[in-house]
């Protein structure tokens, strides 16, 4: 990514700061919060599975970069997609698993494809799933955080609210909101959040969802610290909002209006903020939709992928058979984005329909 | 030197699986086991030989204008024999390769070597090229599948022999297979890594 000093180019000359490396370990700031907050519920065990994926990352991208005669060690992208790839994973998963899955991200996602700007796909999305789909189990058994473990029965502790109540919908539960299926087997809540639902009428658990303390991947349990990223990002014009605020919203009215269907609630019974707050929606929507290299460049083509992304995550979790509803929905839309680009043009500068109309009769005439 | 040439092209400069990549549906369908791939390598191996020898002898006799359906007549009869073969021979090879044998008469290896090559060549010259391109197929298909079972299961299947059963199990692997491999994106996803290798060992090639 070295560009000469001198670039001779037309105008409009818009002057910034920013560059690839900048933004990368803007990002990687941006994702502190989460991270300590993952390090802190789920004790040291899961900082050992971060610094695995980080430190495979940055090898992997050192071992091709040298291949190449290229050093991309430090412009950050390694290190963010060791980051993201860590905070995708449970805390519990054997430590070759991270490996495997930084290897895959940044040498088959990202070098074979032509490194940094060329890769179609997320490489740290498409590191998560390969080994999801190829490690199933341990990537789908996890364990309750520091704050819930006293409480926590063993048969409850490796499932997320999210799987946890989709195998209750399959099991034959019916009649029920996630929230009632889980406090009817004895899912716990900390004593902070049942508090707070005392006082606000929310419910303990999607407190509990939306603080933290929950199971599931490092990164993406507590949804407090993941949005003081975002806040961060977009104050320093990192991403807009248009893809993170999208996705969300189509997600949270979809699930509203048809999320009930599954659980025999019928239409208009879902729930709206819960949905946006479980599973990795929210690490998804901020960290990972939002990336540069594979989402649409114009703010209308974001728009359209946001809604994409949301209507395939709103169907993978609540039709599908697998729980990766976000992963898979945002890989299907990296895939739409080179067409999304080609179609949604910008207006050009000065590019009027009355002009366009006149340019056709003249051309007719 | 020419004879030399029509033999050994198919191995390596016009590999059918990863340069001409013709009948790559039974490639990716098969390749989850070694057993699988080396049956079915044989199958195509057997059929692309006297098809090619068969069609080169007869291209003199056959008409342009139904040239397809003759060739189609030759190959089809040829499948028949080898599948019923297989079934009284290698049943377990016959029942995993399923319907991918009989596909054998559409497989565009055979259709496109007896199009591009019997039908303008002597038929020593065809069975030379049966030769080297169905040896070709033969070492693609089982390196796809060496590479597609070893991580995706962590086996080797051979065919059992006296007291072998026919199953390495390699170590790390067998208790860690990556799924991944052994279903459909893993097919997809060795061949496109190994036609990449190719590509660029011999664009290297050619740059010197």
């Amino acid at each position: 990514m070295n560009k000469p000093s001198l670039t001779v180019s037309s105008s409009p000359h818009l002057h910034a700061k920013a560059d690839t490396a900048s933004i990368m370990w803007n990002v990687s700031i941006a994702l502190a919060p989460a991270t300590l907050w993952g390090v802190y519920a789920f004790g040291l065990r899961a900082l050992l599975v971060l610094g695995v994926s980080i430190i495979s990352a940055l090898l992997c991208e050192y071992l091709l970069g040298k291949l190449h005669n290229e050093s991309t060690l430090w412009d950050g992208s390694a290190f963010l997609t060791g980051l993201l790839v860590g905070l995708n994973m449970s805390p519990s998963v054997p430590l070759f698993i991270p490996f495997l899955a930084s290897v895959f991200a940044i040498f088959i996602a990202k070098w074979v494809f032509g490194g940094l700007g060329a890769n179609w796909a997320n490489p740290a999305l498409s590191g998560r799933v390969f080994v999801f789909f190829s490690f199933t189990t341990p990537m789908s058994s996890f364990v309750a955080p520091r704050t819930l473990a006293a409480a926590m029965p063993d048969a409850l502790a490796s499932a997320t609210p999210l799987s946890f109540a989709k195998t209750a919908i399959a099991g034959g539960a019916s009649g029920m909101n996630s929230s009632a299926l889980l406090s009817a087997s004895g899912y716990p809540a900390t004593g902070f959040a049942q508090t707070i639902a005392n006082a606000t009428g929310f419910s303990a658990y999607n407190v509990d969802a939306f603080l933290g303390n929950v199971a599931g991947c490092i990164g993406e349990v507590s949804v407090l610290a993941l949005l003081i990223g975002g806040i961060y990002m977009l104050a320093t014009k990192i991403i807009t909002w248009h893809i993170p605020v999208t996705y969300l919203l189509t997600v949270g009215v979809l699930s509203w209006i048809f999320g009930g269907i599954p659980a025999g609630l019928g239409i208009f019974a879902g729930s709206f903020f819960p949905s946006m707050f479980t599973g990795g929606l929210v690490l998804g929507a901020l960290f990972m939709a939002t990336d540069y290299v594979t989402s649409p460049i114009t703010h209308k083509g974001q728009l359209i992928y946001a809604l994409g992304c949301g209507f395939f995550t709103f169907l993978f979790r609540y039709f599908g058979s697998m729980p990766e509803a976000v992963s898979v929905s945002i890989l299907l839309m990296n895939i739409i984005t080179p067409t999304i680009d080609r179609y949604v043009i910008p207006r050009k500068f000065g590019d009027t329909k009355e002009l366009r109309k006149k340019q056709k009769q003249e051309a007719k005439a | 030197m020419s004879k030399m040439k029509e033999l050994s092209k198919g191995l390596f400069k016009d590999n059918p699986i990863f340069v001409l990549m013709l009948g790559l549906c039974p490639v990716l369908g098969v390749s989850t086991q070694v057993s699988n791939a080396i049956g079915m390598s044989a199958g195509v191996m057997f059929v692309l030989l006297f098809s090619n020898m068969i069609i080169s002898a007869l291209r003199k006799f056959i008409p342009a204008s139904i040239h397809i359906p003759a060739y189609i007549v030759v190959i089809a009869s040829l499948v028949s024999f080898i599948q019923m073969v297989m079934h009284a021979f290698v049943p377990a090879v016959y029942a995993s390769l399923g319907v991918y044998l009989p596909l054998i008469v559409v497989n565009c290896i055979i259709l496109g070597r007896a199009e591009a090559f019997a039908s303008k060549n002597t038929v020593v010259d065809s069975i030379l090229d049966a030769i080297g391109m169905s040896v070709g197929f033969a070492l693609g298909l089982t390196l796809l599948a060496t590479i597609r079972e070893l991580f995706g299961s962590g086996t080797i299947t051979l065919f059992p022999m006296g007291s072998f059963s026919g199953v390495i199990n390699i170590p790390w692997f067998y208790d860690n297979p990556i799924r991944v491999f052994s279903l459909a994106p893993g097919a997809l996803l060795i061949m496109g890594l190994l036609k990449a290798f190719f590509d660029w060992n011999s664009s290297r090639k050619k740059d010197r």
